[in-house]
């Protein structure tokens, strides 16, 4: 699984990194984000409700930071 | 404001609104005449009673409530923590239970109480109506929120509360809607209908089980120690009287013009415009663009001549989100909140709808979007 690294980026740069990495995905694949900044919990979610992806779930990478696992859907 | 030719359009109604006139004209008049301690039995000390007295009265007729149920505090966040934590101690024991999307001086004053069960709201930001959870002391909502716009069910709630009282924090709408029929205390801030700052309305309804949480004195209003501001108290009251009398005019012409700024905005690709779109605050619309950063967006809108407001937090210095666009899983980003002054025209709603896509878009190609 592809891992993006967005430890100490504010909003709204890991969403931006979540949408280029999602578009380099085949439909099905699924990509990870790897964010401490607060608004990506929420975001994350935001942006696959807004751009019709699926949102898989959360957990945390091995050093605690939160992880955030997108599946590209459309 | 931002520099250059651009007019300078205030837009942040709903942080605080322009001195309404007609305050003005009574804040000056009782600045001269209400300057004097009320509970004194001489000349300036009568003429400042009576100042206050009308101040009461007529707050009470815009609010339709009895005299005797109005309380002036220093400001809406005293009201509230006062309202809700006396109606608290007035239950005796049980815990506060509240929406999600309750202002910050509630959420602060629960956790003063030590903590409270907070309610979820749909993606409206509109709470469920349900009966409040078992323990409950009581039950705080807000007649509308202060950064989308949703109104609560208020009078759905207290059909189904079972007795536990309800706290209703009615700062964003109170002027601008009626008070909703249900709450046994509310709190209301002056500067949000065209008051002065520093005057907040504490209301409790006759035979409420309220009781005062904090020190108390030996002054005129029981619920609330200190000296009072009788000629901003005065003035409150004159701004309130004139916003109801002109409610029915400007919330239907505030309530068309943010249809019309709902309807561009919506066009606008990656954007997540927020809240209810008809039972709401007749001034205020709130959305989020895709990839922005909504401190930027602001500062570029500030420099076009609009001032609104922002629930982002992608700043070093505000590193939290706004919980009410997170509880009701709006994207936080990129947020900007307009709310409309009494005197909002269409050409500026126009004048903002041509330059905002311009601006988003400029802002994104920055970020390499």
């Amino acid at each position: 699984m592809i891992e993006v690294d967005c430890r100490g980026k504010p909003c709204p740069l890991p969403v931006i990194a979540l949408a280029a990495a999602v578009s380099d995905l085949a439909v099905g694949d699924v990509v990870s984000v790897v964010a401490d900044d607060p608004a990506a919990a929420v975001d994350v979610q935001a942006w696959c409700r807004m751009k019709a992806q699926e949102y898989v779930g959360a957990d945390t990478a091995e050093d605690g930071t939160p992880r955030y696992v997108v599946r590209r859907v459309s | 404001m931002g520099s250059g030719a651009s007019p300078a359009i205030y837009w942040d109604a709903a942080s605080s609104e322009p001195l309404h006139p007609a305050a003005r004209a009574a804040y000056l008049a009782a600045l001269d005449q209400g300057y004097a301690d009320p509970r004194r039995l001489h000349r300036a000390g009568r003429s400042a009673r009576l100042l206050l007295d009308n101040a009461r009265a007529a707050l009470a007729e815009a609010l339709e409530v009895r005299p005797d149920e109005v309380s002036f505090t220093a400001s809406g966040t005293a009201a509230v923590h006062l309202g809700l934590l006396g109606l608290h101690r007035g239950a005796r024991g049980g815990s506060i239970a509240h929406t999600a999307v309750e202002h910050s001086a509630v959420l602060h004053a629960v956790d003063w109480a030590g903590g409270g069960t907070a309610l979820p709201v749909d993606a409206q930001g509109r709470v469920r109506i349900a009966p409040p959870p078992p323990g409950t002391s009581v039950l705080a909502v807000q007649s509308a929120n202060h950064e989308v716009g949703t109104t609560q069910p208020v009078p759905d709630l207290a059909g189904v509360a079972g007795g536990v009282p309800l706290f209703v924090d009615a700062c964003a709408s109170a002027g601008r809607l009626p008070l909703p029929e249900g709450w046994a205390v509310a709190a209301a801030s002056a500067h949000k209908w065209g008051g002065p700052a520093g005057v907040g309305v504490l209301l409790v309804r006759k035979g409420a089980r309220w009781r005062h949480p904090f020190p108390v004195d030996e002054r005129i209003d029981e619920r609330v120690p200190g000296f009072e501001n009788v000629p901003a108290a005065l003035a409150a009251a004159a701004a309130l009287q004139a916003v109801v009398a002109e409610r029915e005019e400007v919330g239907a012409r505030q309530h068309a013009l943010i249809d019309r700024l709902r309807s561009g905005v919506s066009a606008m690709p990656d954007v997540d415009v927020v809240g209810d779109p008809t039972d709401r605050l007749p001034h205020l619309l709130t959305f989020s663009c895709l990839y922005v950063d909504g401190e930027s967006l602001v500062t570029e809108l500030d420099r076009l001549g609009f001032g609104v407001a922002s629930g982002s937090a992608c700043t070093a210095s505000t590193l939290t989100p706004s919980h009410v666009l997170a509880a009701m899983g709006a994207l936080t980003h990129g947020n900007v909140r307009v709310s409309l002054t009494r005197d909002t025209t269409a050409a500026e709603v126009d004048a903002f709808l041509d330059v905002l896509p311009g601006v988003v878009e400029r802002l994104r190609a920055e970020v390499g979007h």
